[in-house]
């Protein structure tokens, strides 16, 4: 044993190829840490999506879980008890449950804008078999006393009504008391949408859940229900329960039962969802092919920088093998340490971001989950960027004869070509000229230049693009596609009269009917549930545009359909659809498509509300109207359509407005300012990177000019000069990269929520390109304390 | 001698310095690199400047060149005291005054022969062409050649060309011949002659070869970070007859 140690004495003797790799890792520390940081921007994104992505899904199916939401719901007008029962019994069905619900208008003090909501039976005793709540607070109302209640609780938030307060509110056109005992969060309203609208507001829509009994003799259903809501057999096809729900309750006046897709609330949330797993699936693959083309160039170069140093060891003996190892193992440790920083990172930013959802959606409690295959996919991805890019490098520089390796190469000679003739323009300073000199000789060096620059900025505009996108998108539906500043929806549709009313109220400037009704859509296989909504020819307030603003009407008879809504039933103008009405006397028709067109926000379905009319049999209707108001008089209006009977729901555009902005603000906005910021560190790697490999290309020879006399200053113009030109050059290769991207991005992400238009606005483009001057500027300051401390000899004692 | 060569009335010293001490680091790993040299070169000497290796030599040209700062002690051109002189006042007197030739000749790699010498005349007042310095140095055929086409011996008079170009009243050579065979070395020998004759540049040649100091009007031959011997040579030898 003692004789075999021997051996492994001298395998445990640092290697001094060892000691040399980590002179060199400290000598290049900055540098190491800039790149580190593009790795570990490429991992935190990727682990930070999947993160947040996984524990977001995870968290919602738990929720939905545990509290029972339903997976079918089926309102009627009226129908018996009895038939929960025969609702049971239908195959598929794992649990039911009948319950009452209706439109309410609350009446909160000192809120001018008009509150509606729905009020919701519990059952008297027991937890309700579908749809749970959640009490954050208090406790459910007791059997018999009737005039309890449990509020929503981002209403009563947003009001600040708290348990044992009183509010009021008109149900079934009588005003009622009700005192708060308890305060709830529920899976079906994790965003309270009010019938109609788009935009989730927690102060305009509220929700009381009250007993049965108290709430059915209010709305004088007793022994009847208004809701059936059911939940599903795993696996089981959900049409086919829809269907027998359908069948069964036609005769109570049912518009048709609707699984999750068409839950308002979950329809919401789901859109969100995808609009984060798109740019989940979409940004960290570009992002981390960003970061391993970045690491491989800069890589590229540190290693070309030690052509030396390569052919010396090859000289003394050492294998190409050695040689390559030893510069794999110099990019492993900086791959390794921003593996390190980007999973943590990524890690913790993904959980924050998962709170932060959470809170945000009101989720009960957090399931933050990360799969082990995200961290493995992340350190495969850094072996292959790093290690794959050190290899290649070293490979190249180990091929080299070690007598070729340890000259430099001479440069190629451009005497002759047109950018020599740029260099001897004698208009130019000499040091200018000799700026363009370097850049045209060495152009490998300056295309990486160039190339890391140009692609860091390009990710910058491709990620802030969203933003700009959002910001079109919600002005081309707020103020063109939707103009009005109220819109009022009826409880039931009325006649030409209460239209005439309404336009008589104070304030109001100009007024739209709307007649909207629930149809079903069948072309071929294809089906979908949408709302068909009438509108006056020549509409201005309430209308469809196109992408360039432009009104799209519907001439007589026809539809005009949204292009997200035509690509799901692959139709296209010019063809037939099927169109059932789900309401009364559920009529079926077949009618042309005149037109399809993109809208941004929402799917949309119209056509002239006499032709509506006339379809439906009935007179000149409408089930809600747009309005223009005077901004000075809405007070008035609003007190008015407070004490006005029928009215299901107010909203107020401007407000909605402002709820979607800040909707998106905090669900896409949080991603994309992550996003951004990422693009931004890689930025700071990639620029800063440049600059300082740039600066050890060329540390001799400027070394020697202040040798020969060049002051400081000429000696940064010299270097600083060049980076500036790189830059610069940059910037509008970065713009067209960006460009391209953000098209890239419009193309893939849009969801039934909304479509992001493909805009760019110059403030993105100022922004990325001040974001890289300034990234390169302070990496420039940084090198020229640098070049003022240049050690002259030094370098005269070394040739190069 | 010095009245036919000398061009300064107030003081015929190209160089003087006085107690000169040069100390790298400090406390008991303190490398003291100069101890003391008093000196005094006359203008338009040819001097050369023998001594083992790490006795000085480097540090005192760097000094002199405007390259480095003595620790203690004083450094006189022309009179002028250099000795604190600020990093922009350095950087004048090696632009306007000072030709550099050393060991590893540092051209730029990028750049040709031409615009190697190009580079200076350009920062030069009223400096030679660059056709006519590196004519000097017997290379105008290979002008148009990047330094990595060029021998070692070509690159060094191109080195040469470089520092002549500007027609500097001092030219510093740091072992210009370290690196060369014989007859390389003579010529490279000869052409920093030619330039001591024509233009009249003060000049110091660094050399591990002996034999160099035949050609010299002085010799200064330097140990342990002081000045050994000081020898003026009554009889110079042309550049090929020196013993190699
Ligand atoms: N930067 C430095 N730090 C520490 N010591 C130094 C430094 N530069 C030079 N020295 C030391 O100063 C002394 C003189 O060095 P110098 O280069 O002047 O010698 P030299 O006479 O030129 O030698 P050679 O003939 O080998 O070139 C040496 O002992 C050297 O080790
Ligand atoms: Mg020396």
């Amino acid at each position: 044993m003692v004789g075999g140690g021997r051996f492994d004495m001298a395998r445990l003797v640092p290697r001094k190829l060892d000691r040399k790799l980590l002179r060199d890792l400290w000598a290049t520390k900055m540098q190491a840490i800039a790149i580190a940081f593009v790795v570990a921007a490429g991992i935190a994104v990727h682990v930070v999506a999947a993160g947040m992505l996984d524990s977001l899904q995870e968290t919602r199916r738990a929720y939905y879980d545990r509290y029972r939401f339903a997976d079918v719901w089926a309102p009627v007008v009226r129908a018996p008890d009895r038939l929960l029962a025969d609702i049971r019994d239908i195959p598929g069905v794992a649990a039911a449950e009948t319950r009452v619900t209706s439109h309410v208008l609350f009446d909160i003090p000192g809120m001018d804008a008009p509150a509606s909501g729905q009020a919701i039976s519990l059952p008297d005793s027991g937890r309700p078999a579908v749809n749970h709540i959640h009490l954050s607070e208090g406790r459910l109302p007791r059997r018999g006393q009737r005039d309890e209640a449990v509020l929503l609780d981002a209403f009563a938030r947003a009001h600040g009504i708290a348990v044992g307060d009183t509010v009021s509110l008109t149900l079934h056109g009588g005003r009622e008391s009700l005192r708060i005992v308890g305060i709830a969060l529920s899976p079906e309203h994790v965003y309270a949408v009010a019938p109609g609208q788009l935009v989730p507001d927690a102060r305009l829509f509220g929700v009381v859940w009250m007993g049965r009994e108290a709430l059915a003799q209010a709305v004088d259903r007793d022994g009847a229900f208004t809701e059936a809501v059911v939940t599903l057999e795993p696996g089981y096809p959900e049409a086919a329960v829809t269907g027998a729900l359908d069948r069964l309750l036609a005769p109570y006046g049912a518009p048709g039962a609707y699984g999750r897709e068409q839950q308002i609330s979950d329809a919401f949330i789901s859109s969100e969802i995808t609009q984060l797993s798109t740019m989940a699936r979409v940004l960290p693959p570009i992002f981390l092919a960003v970061a391993a083309f970045l690491v491989n160039v800069v890589l590229t170069r540190l290693v070309a920088m030690e052509r030396t140093e390569i052919g010396l060891l090859k000289a003394f003996g050492y294998h190409d093998g050695d040689v390559v190892w030893h510069y794999v193992k110099f990019a492993g440790a900086i791959g390794v340490l921003g593996l390190a920083i980007g999973l943590g990172l990524g890690t913790w930013l993904g959980r924050q971001m998962a709170v932060l959802y959470t809170e945000y959606y009101h989720f009960p409690f957090l399931i933050f989950r990360l799969e082990a295959g995200v961290y493995l996919s992340a350190c495969l991805v850094t072996a292959l960027a790093v290690g794959g890019g050190g290899a290649l490098a070293a490979w190249r520089a180990a091929r080299l004869d070690p007598a070729v390796a340890m000259r430099a190469p001479p440069p190629p000679d451009y005497s002759k070509s047109i950018g020599a003739g740029l260099t001897r323009w004698q208009m130019l300073d000499r040091q200018t000229r000799m700026v363009f000199r370097q850049i045209l000789r060495w152009p490998g060096r300056s295309a990486f230049t160039l190339a890391g620059v140009s692609v860091s900025g390009g990710l910058l505009i491709g990620t802030l693009f969203f933003l700009d996108s959002v910001d079109v998108m919600i002005d081309v539906y707020f103020n063109s596609a939707n103009r009005q500043d109220v819109s009022v929806s009826f409880v039931e549709p009325r006649s030409r009269e209460a239209f005439h009313s309404l336009r008589r109220m104070p304030g109001v400037i100009e007024a739209e009917p709307v007649r909207q009704v629930a149809v079903r859509l069948r072309h071929g296989a294809a089906e979908e549930r949408t709302a068909l909504s009438g509108v006056p020819r020549g509409a201005r307030l309430s209308r469809m545009v196109d992408l360039d603003n432009r009104s799209v009407e519907a001439p007589p008879g026809a539809l005009v359909m949204s292009q997200d809504l035509a690509d799901k039933l692959s139709i296209a103008a010019g063809d037939r659809i099927e169109v059932e009405v789900t309401e009364g006397r559920r009529p079926v028709f077949e009618l042309p498509v005149s037109a399809v067109t993109t809208t941004l926000v929402g799917s949309g379905l119209q056509m002239e509300i006499g032709d509506l009319n006339r379809l439906l049999g009935e007179g000149r209707v409408l089930s809600g109207a747009s309005l223009r108001v005077d901004a000075h008089e809405t007070r008035a209006l609003y007190a008015r359509l407070k004490d006005t009977p029928g009215i299901a729901g107010v909203s107020l555009q401007s407000e909605a407005e402002d709820r979607f902005v800040e909707l998106l603000d905090q669900s896409l906005g949080t991603s994309i300012i992550i996003y951004t910021g990422f693009a931004a560190l890689i930025a700071i790697g990639v620029v800063y990177n440049s600059v300082r490999i740039s600066f050890s290309e060329r540390e001799h020879e400027l070394a020697v000019l202040r040798v020969l006399g060049f002051t400081r200053g000429e000696v940064a113009y010299v270097l600083l000069g060049e980076i500036a030109i790189l830059t610069l050059l940059a910037l509008p290769v970065g713009a067209l990269l960006g460009t391209g991207l953000a098209w890239g991005f419009s193309q893939a992400m849009s969801s039934d929520l909304f479509r992001l238009p493909f805009v760019i606005s110059p403030r993105t483009y100022g922004y990325a390109a001040g974001v890289v001057l300034v990234i390169a500027i302070s990496s420039a300051l940084m090198i020229r304390s640098r070049l003022d401390k240049l050690d002259m000899v030094a370098v005269l004692k070394s040739g190069e | 001698m010095q009245d036919t060569r000398g061009q300064s009335s107030r003081d015929t010293a190209c160089f003087r310095t006085r107690g000169l001490t040069k100390v790298y680091g400090s406390g008991a790993s303190a490398v003291h690199a100069l101890r003391g040299v008093d000196l005094e070169i006359p203008e338009g000497d040819l001097v050369v400047l023998l001594g083992p290796s790490g006795s000085g030599k480097s540090t005192l040209l760097n000094i002199l060149g405007g390259l480095d700062r003595p620790t203690g002690g004083e450094f006189l051109f022309r009179g002028e005291d250099l000795t604190r002189a600020s990093t922009r006042a350095l950087t004048l007197y090696r632009r306007r005054h000072v030709g550099f030739v050393f060991q590893f000749y540092n051209l730029m790699p990028s750049l040709t022969a031409r615009e190697n010498v190009e580079l200076v005349t350009e920062i030069a007042q009223n400096g030679l062409s660059a056709g006519e310095a590196l004519e000097l140095v017997g290379l105008e055929k290979r002008a148009d050649h990047f330094p990595a086409e060029l021998s070692g011996g070509e690159q060094q008079r191109v080195a040469i060309a470089r520092a002549i170009a500007k027609r500097p009243e001092v030219m510093l050579c740091d072992e210009p011949t370290g690196a060369l065979d014989s007859a390389t070395g003579i010529r490279v020998l000869q052409a920093l002659k030619t330039v001591n004759e024509t233009l009249g540049a003060t000049t110091i040649i660094i050399t591990h070869n002996a034999g160099v100091a035949d050609m010299a009007h002085r010799v200064i031959t330097f140990s342990d970070g002081q000045v050994g011997n000081v020898r003026v040579n009554t009889e110079r030898a042309n550049p090929e007859d020196l013993a190699w």
